[in-house]
């Protein structure tokens, strides 16, 4: 049998020496039958020992730990302490290396990798390799990136934030020796953060607020600070309590008397890289906290919300996760594993952080369903008290629906479920008997009967009959069957009908397209006296006998209605031929299937794969008033998004084919150009050129319009949006009532989502958004959307 | 653009092993012992699949079902239900493909080992579907796992074949 071919191995080959200092580097720390600081003291030794030969290798490592280890970041800073201690020019050439990997993660918009750079060379002053001075001197060019004119705020933003989040680490030290500059960039960051402008935050809040300021209720946090705000207070605690921080492991301590015998080193000055046009900064953030001391009475205290140690706490954490998620098992022993287990309640800081990330907006740093399968996990390893903290923040999450973003509902919905369908179902729905009061639109209920929905479609219908209380049948979902409106004798009357019944049969009988096509043409018109001569024009009627009959015959699964689609795709197309044609059938999947949406939105997927139905005409659909009564139902927007990115998915397939394809003739080109010869027959190498050329073009047509589509479809969404929330909100003002009905709130939060959503690709529409559609005209609370959305980047 | 990828290299100098590790995502122990072709052109087709074998399904799951659980990691492109060869009924497995391969893996590394119909479900690579994979191999129709199992099952038509033949 032919294998792989075999590398042939040597003992002691240099990748392996590689990997064992690799390994040993990263696994100290863990758990051990010696102390931390003594494995550190050990490695530090066995580190010395390899400088002369594998120092490159060495620096290479250390560097990466730093930047991809940040939850032990001072683990390894007090190990690059003792190698500093040891042997000076080290630590200098590792001083140096990290200020280039700075300097380089930042000019490629590396900016979480950055951080905790900026982080960890902050630590080392701490651990006597780097002077305070020339760490002052870093940050006061950072906080001077403030005074730049025409920068995007969110630079400004990072640069203080960048500053602000190593305080914890090294306030202290930094003011015991250079207060007076520490006070003045303190100052200038307050006065930063007072002139920074805010209009975008209520688009990233997880909840909204009655009133535009921040408020706190007295026992409870709901804080609507973005991340920075909220840092700016826990620093300048932080200082009022003298710089003391208690929670931060720093095994640096045990080495004081060795660490301070060290020389130091100056950090090289450091020019922050100038903003480019390439430059793309994150995001700002809002806080998410949903508890505080009083949810566990009966454990250890949590600490405030303006307490540094919950920083600290969230942003080890947060690096965990990031570390550590494709593998779920490991990530959830190493958030359990968190030193500090019994000082803080560790439990409730890991549910508040895995929801903090779950709720994020515009989106969750990684795949939704890894958080179901973490909690999962977390729930495996800690049966006795995780599952009751988790239980505890579902209740409290359902008690805040009314102010809850509906984004964030969607997520809490889809996680809520399939935890559910992890545990038999298992909840205490009479517990939320509240909801049965209520009207059905109200977020509550609503809620309630999305969950209803999604825990069905993972089991079937009865399953979900039987594990609510009677009392909930009113929020239970709808049996999912097909409804065919000429199956019924009693519906004979209705035109169609026989023309109806013949293709049933028809069908049954494997006819041929032609046969369709031929019954099909007796089905009446209902729009024009006369069919011209070859019927195609639109014709609901038809469309509608055709959509019903076949949805009806292939009803048994998805399998059966994707082979219909497929087998008369080509009647599908002619029937569908015009925009009207296109939204005639998208009705008739709704007529047939609303008691199912699981099935409408396979089907409408398919139907735009198959090129049955274009995306604008979905998005038309959905706008359209016979889905006025679904609008608000989670499907639909699921159906819309989907769609959405479908038609980017396309674009970028098409760009990427045009940018292959131009590579190839840039390749082939170059290949001319190397066996150049005196007498080369331009003739010749013009006609190989000619199919690539030839494609180029064609392809380039392609993207120019996908583009013009994919413009398009973002047009008629905001227009019918628009149009849409400018009625309601005519109609409320004319009639004297308040216009935050529970409608309102869902569609100002989905137009908000779609500017979130697809953020990347709609700013490349902002001219034609500005002149066209979100005019001065608009009413000030539409308008409010798109300026907010403005300011996201601004 | 060719700078900037040599500078995110550069700067990430590779990632750490215990970082690159994707325990869940990596190709399992299991090859099917039917498949036409050498080792190396199994391994070759598993390593860029986008279709996932899914076993462990009671018998009353449905297409429905899957689509639903299977969709949290991406869109799916088809769902091939497998058969008792004889019955022409589900006989406990399926195939899911994926339009892209970062959603098999997401599905390998989320859905692999969590519930469907209250039964641990367990997904592996395949190396793709050919017209006949669908039906159960074992001698009685159904899969070779129910033709010998000892226990009672419920969800999959009760006792192993030859135990219901005693």
């Amino acid at each position: 049998e032919i294998g792989q071919p075999h590398k042939r191995r040597r003992t002691s080959e240099p990748s392996e020496i590689e990997e064992r200092l690799e390994s040993l580097i990263c696994r100290v720390g863990e758990k051990s039958t010696s102390s931390l600081e003594s494995n550190l003291e050990g490695l530090a030794g066995v580190l010395e020992a390899d400088l002369p030969n594998y120092k490159s290798k060495i620096l290479r490592i250390l560097c990466t730990v730093a930047r991809l280890l940040p939850e032990k970041l001072t683990i390894y800073t007090t190990l690059v302490g003792l190698l500093n201690a040891r042997n000076y020019n080290f630590g200098g050439e590792f001083v140096e290396a990290m200020t280039r990997q700075l300097k380089e993660c930042l000019k490629v918009n590396m900016y979480s990798e950055a951080e905790y750079l900026v982080r960890f060379l902050s630590d080392l002053v701490n651990c006597h390799v780097i002077a305070a001075p020339s760490m002052v001197a870093m940050f006061e060019n950072f906080v001077s990136v403030t005074q730049e004119e025409d920068v995007p705020q969110v630079r400004c933003d990072w640069y203080v934030f960048a500053f602000l989040s190593s305080l914890p680490w090294v306030g202290k030290e930094l003011y015991e020796k250079k207060d007076a500059e520490i006070d003045r960039l303190l100052s200038h960051t307050e006065s930063y953060l007072k002139r920074r402008q805010k209009i975008h935050i209520p688009m990233l809040q997880v909840w909204t607020a009655d009133k535009p300021h921040p408020q706190e209720e007295a026992s409870r946090l709901y804080l609507l600070y973005t991340y920075l705000d909220c840092l700016w207070a826990q620093i300048q605690k932080l200082k009022k309590d003298r710089w003391q921080e208690r929670h931060i492991l720093r095994p640096y301590l045990a080495f004081d008397s060795i660490l301070c015998e060290a020389l130091q080193h100056n950090l090289p000055p450091f020019t922050p890289p100038p903003h480019t046009e390439d430059s793309a900064y994150p995001m700002p953030r809002v806080i998410f906290r949903m508890f505080d001391y009083t949810d566990d009475p009966e454990g250890p205290v949590m600490p405030g919300s303006h307490s540094v140690e919950r920083f600290v706490i969230e942003e080890n954490l947060h690096c965990i996760i990031k570390s550590h998620w494709k593998e779920r098992k490991t990530c959830a022993a190493q958030l359990l594993s968190y030193p500090g287990n019994n000082k803080i309640p560790l439990n409730y800081h890991i549910v508040e952080v895995i929801f903090a990330e779950l709720f994020q907006l515009p989106s969750p740093p990684h795949i939704e369903v890894m958080y179901t399968a973490l909690l999962i996990e977390l729930c495996k390893l800690q049966p006795g008290s995780l599952p009751q903290v988790l239980a505890q923040a579902t209740e409290m999450l359902y008690m805040r629906l009314d102010t809850m973003n509906t984004t964030c509902i969607d997520r809490f919905i889809n996680w809520f479920s399939h935890h559910l369908s992890n545990f038999q179902f298992r909840w205490s729905w009479e517990d939320w008997s509240d909801c049965l009061t209520q009207d059905l639109e109200k977020p509550k209920s609503k809620f309630v009967r999305e969950v209803l929905e999604k825990c069905m479609r993972l089991s079937y219908h009865q399953r979900i009959i039987d594990i609510v209380p009677p009392s909930f049948s009113v929020l239970s979902p709808a049996n999912p069957v097909c409804i065919y409106k000429y199956g019924e004798e009693s519906n004979r009357s209705l035109p169609g009908y026989t023309v109806a019944l013949c293709l049933t049969i028809a069908i049954k009988n494997k006819a041929s397209n032609d046969e369709i096509f031929n019954i099909l043409k007796d089905v009446p018109n209902p729009n024009q006296d006369d069919d011209d001569d070859e019927g195609f024009t639109f014709n609901p009627l038809k469309i509608e006998v055709f959509v019903q009959t076949l949805l009806h015959l292939a009803a048994k699964s998805f399998s059966h209605s994707f082979s219909a689609l497929a087998k008369f795709h080509e009647i599908f197309k002619a029937l569908a031929e015009s925009d009207e044609g296109k939204l005639h059938v998208l009705r008739v999947v709704y007529e047939v299937w609303k008691n199912h949406p699981q099935m409408i939105t396979v089907l409408v997927d398919k139907m735009i794969r198959t090129q049955i139905v274009d995306c604008a005409a979905v998005a038309n659909w959905i706008f359209s008033s016979e889905l006025a009564h679904d609008f608000t139902r989670f499907y639909v927007w699921e159906i819309l998004h989907s769609t959405i990115r479908k038609m980017n998915k396309h674009v970028l397939k098409i760009h990427r084919e045009l940018e292959e394809t131009k590579e190839r003739l840039a390749r082939q080109h170059k290949r001319r150009d190397s066996d150049d010869d005196d007498d080369d027959d331009d003739r010749s190498s013009d006609r190989e050129d000619g199919p690539l050329e030839e494609q180029i073009e064609r392809l380039q047509e392609k993207v120019e319009s996908a583009q013009s589509e994919q413009k398009n479809l973002f047009l008629v969404i905001f227009q019918r949006f628009i149009m849409l929330l400018t009625e309601h909100l005519v109609r409320c003002e004319t009639g004297g009532i308040d216009i935050f009905t529970p409608w309102y709130k869902s569609c100002i939060e989905r137009l908000q989502q779609i500017f979130l959503q697809h953020h990347q690709i709609i700013q490349q529409y902002m001219v034609t958004l500005e002149n066209l559609l979100f005019t001065a005209e608009l009413d000030h609370h539409i308008l409010a959307v798109f300026q907010q959305f403005c300011a996201l980047q601004a | 653009k060719r700078r900037k990828s040599r500078e995110r290299k550069m700067c990430s100098g590779g990632t750490l092993s215990i970082l690159r590790s994707d325990s869940y995502a990596d190709l399992s122990q299991y090859r099917d012992q039917h498949f036409r072709g050498t080792r190396y052109e199994q391994e070759r087709l598993l390593r860029k699949s986008c279709t996932l074998y899914v076993g462990n399904l009671s018998f009353y799951t449905t297409e429905e079902q899957i689509h639903e659980l299977f969709g949290k990691s991406g869109d799916v492109k088809k769902i091939i239900m497998g058969l008792d060869k004889v019955k022409k009924t589900a006989c406990g497995f399926c195939f899911v493909e994926y339009y892209a391969r970062g959603d098999a893996e997401n599905a390998m590394r989320y859905i692999n080992g969590t519930r469907l119909d209250d039964r641990i479900i367990r997904t592996d690579w395949d190396a793709g579907f050919k017209e006949g994979r669908q039906y159960g191999r074992g001698r009685s129709g159904g899969q070779v796992r129910d033709e010998y199992r000892q226990d009672y099952d419920a969800g999959r038509g009760g006792y192993g074949k030859t135990v219901q033949c005693q």
